[in-house]
């Protein structure tokens, strides 16, 4: 059940922007067992040149899961969640997220194809301020195993 | 930004301080409720054989989380990782036997970059396997 190629170049936008809490940043920093002051002490962050505190390098990844959601979602990409494999991740920050900032992401799928017997699909997500500011881009290859496989 | 590493203090071929940080099921639970990813193969061991895997695995993102705690520590300020990437070449199983698995990184500058920035290239093995390829970080130094 290969892909569609007619899926390459479809996009996926945040339903409502990420509004990017203090608390959430210090929650992810715990999951991640990274003690970093930067990520809770707003002094901390300010003697590294900072305005306030700031998300570790890979908290992108919660700003850009809503619409990751809606690609799991698309009925036209046949995907069950437990049989998705996260292949490859890349982020490219231009700053780093801080708390208060309302970010909306843009996702594309720039390809479709298949290796391994698993349809491989990776996207690109453009996560920018509502205002447009550029602040990271994600790049993501997801594997999704057959159930015949399994 | 302030790294605490200036660019000229740096070459290629220095040996980040390597780390091991270790994961047990708690944390796999944690970081599905801090991220969002409940996917049942992080913490559902049957869903897990069900599909062909050993046993639980970490969440890819959680072990590229760690991995790049490697480097935020040296350079000082986070945001100097200003590009991060990697691909989860293997996954890293997680039994629930009360010790979980650790999976140790080390880190090496690569290259030095223009303006100020250098490519780090990092190994994390957890299990004796690699579990991370091509893990790079583009650090922007003093």
């Amino acid at each position: 059940m290969a892909l569609d190629p007619k899926l390459v170049g479809r996009t996926y936008t945040s339903a409502q922007p990420y509004e990017v809490g203090r608390e959430k940043i210090r929650e992810f920093a715990d999951a991640v067992n990274d003690p970093h002051p930067a990520y809770r002490d707003p002094e901390a962050a300010k003697a590294l040149g900072h305005p306030d505190v700031i998300a570790p390098p890979t908290f992108a990844i919660v700003v850009t899961r809503e619409t990751s959601w809606q690609v799991i979602e698309d009925p036209e990409l046949d995907l069950a969640l437990h049989r998705v494999l996260h292949g490859e991740q890349r982020f490219a920050h231009t700053r780093p997220i801080r708390p208060g900032d309302q970010l909306v992401c843009t996702l594309t799928i720039d390809s479709v194809k298949q290796a391994a017997g698993m349809d491989v699909i990776s996207t690109r997500t453009e996560i920018a301020t509502v205002s447009g500011e550029p602040v990271c881009t994600a790049l993501a290859t997801l594997f999704h195993r057959p159930e015949e496989s399994a | 930004m302030a790294a605490a590493i200036s660019y000229d203090d740096v070459e290629p071929g220095m040996a980040l301080p390597p780390a091991r940080y270790p994961v047990q099921r708690a944390d796999l639970v944690r970081y599905a409720g801090a991220s969002g990813d409940f996917n049942l193969i992080h913490w559902n061991e049957r869903v897990a054989h069900e599909v062909g895997l050993p046993d639980v695995i970490a969440h890819g993102m959680f072990s590229m989380a760690e991995a790049v705690r490697l480097v935020t520590d040296w350079a000082g300020d986070p945001a100097a990782v200003v590009e991060y990437g990697v691909r989860f070449t293997k996954p890293v199983v997680v039994p629930d036997d009360g010790t979980g698995a650790v999976i140790e990184v080390s880190g090496t500058v690569k290259k030095k970059l223009d303006g100020r920035q250098v490519q780090v290239d990092l190994v994390a093995v957890s299990g004796g396997e690699k579990v991370l390829g091509q893990a790079r970080a583009i650090v922007q130094l003093s």
